[in-house]
């Protein structure tokens, strides 16, 4: 699981009003190598919870990021190799993801995130 | 035509798992549609494609590798609520060298509250197999084709969630049988202001399988604020536009397989 995708993950259990971001339990990160899509990176930009992302980078040991950003920082290529790596090269690979108002975890096995609800929850 | 050198999904570089569906006319027909419309796909440059109910990942990846060359920087996202299809996927998709994420979750459950409108493709083939209606999502592999009632049960869950999650230059591809009432469906998304047309149409001896293509639309906006105000039933245009598009099913089976 990127960074990118902890991002756009909320819990999902009933009644719980905020879900957003989910705590993360790290057992292994791994580094894949992507290629770098400015456009990509620009477009995402404004949908990204930049709070959320730079916590999460630095609970997998990745802590270049600013703590304050604003689009014109786009132009910057240190900053977009920067915003790249955590948000695409970072996987959370074996952890867990915590609701941050129930405490309830959501294993993550191989890199996949198991969301799913017991019955009661759902 | 450029679409025809397109990599899709090999199958002897597919992992299985007999829990999990394997690629399947319906999933055929997807991806032929998806490659059909792939001059298009390309021309609508996504950022975040999705799918749900991604099985064996036949589609996200024949969809990954389809666009990869063109338009490298795209996110993909796949769901299934089956665990076996999450790691089945996960492997068909290393096989192939393209990365997507998984989420092991209900049709998209988590994700909706930051993905609205954020899922530029989302391709579904759904359990669309009409059933009693509890054999739908029961464990195991009935859950990859019950569909309940007229095969619609998970149908109907999705297309909502669809809207909410397209966004507004959003296109949404879904596989359904004759059986599902695509008409049906399609007239209930023109009311959410969706245009729709019928990419792939295929017989098999016992049913159709149709791929279809849904957008929002301007005009069909428009005739759904009209329809609203005057509380009239669908517009006259619009029926005839969905007639024509749908003709009697009994024509559709006898006209054979052929894609458009
Ligand atoms: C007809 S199979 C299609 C599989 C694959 N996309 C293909 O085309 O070969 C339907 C898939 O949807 C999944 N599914 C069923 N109900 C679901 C739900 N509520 N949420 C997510 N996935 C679901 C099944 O586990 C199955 O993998």
């Amino acid at each position: 699981m990127r960074l990118l995708t902890h991002n756009m993950l909320s819990s999902n259990i009933k009644g719980v009003a905020n879900g957003f971001p989910l705590g993360i339990e790290v057992e292994k990160v791994i580094e894949k190598q992507v290629e770098l899509s400015a456009d990509f990176l620009r477009n995402l930009f404004p949908k990204i919870e930049w709070k959320a992302l730079v916590d999460a980078a630095r609970t997998m040991g990745y802590a270049e990021l600013p703590e304050e950003v604003d689009s014109s920082m786009l132009d910057s290529n240190e900053f977009l190799t920067k915003f790249h790596h955590a948000l695409l090269e970072l996987h959370l690979e074996e952890g867990a993801l915590v609701c941050p108002e129930t405490g309830r975890r959501f294993p993550v096995t191989k890199g996949i995130p198991n969301m799913l609800l017991h019955e009661d929850e759902v | 035509m450029s679409f025809r050198k397109a990599q899709i999904a090999q199958i002897r570089l597919m992992s299985s798992h007999p829990e999990v569906y394997e690629p399947c006319d319906d999933s055929f027909a997807l991806v032929d549609a998806l490659l059909a419309d792939r001059n298009n796909l390309l021309e609508h440059q996504p950022t975040l494609c999705m799918e749900v109910g991604c099985g064996s990942g036949y589609v996200i990846t024949s969809l990954a590798l389809m666009l990869r060359q063109e338009a490298p920087g795209v996110y993909y996202i796949a769901t299934d609520i089956n665990p076996h299809a999450m790691r089945v996927t996960s492997e068909t998709l290393e096989a192939h060298g393209v990365h997507a994420e998984l989420i092991n979750t209900d049709i998209s459950s988590g994700l909706e509250k930051r993905l609205a409108g954020l899922v530029d493709v989302m391709v579904v083939n759904p359990p669309y197999v009409p059933t009693p209606e509890d054999e739908v999502g029961r464990e195991g592999i009935a859950s990859a084709w019950a569909g309940g009632e007229n095969g619609r049960c998970v149908i109907d869950k999705i297309l909502p969630i669809a809207d909410y999650l397209l966004s507004d230059k959003g296109w949404l591809y879904m596989v359904m049988l004759t059986a599902n009432k695509p008409s049906q469906i399609c007239l209930q998304m023109r009311e959410k202001g969706y245009a729709s047309r019928i990419v792939v149409q295929r017989s098999t001896e016992e049913e159709s399988l149709h791929v279809i293509k849904f957008w929002r639309d301007f005009d069909t906006q428009a005739d759904a604020k009209e329809k609203a105000a005057t509380n009239k039933t669908v517009p006259a245009r619009v029926m005839e536009s969905l007639v024509s598009q749908f003709p009697l099913s009994s024509f559709w089976r006898s006209c054979g397989s052929h894609s458009s």
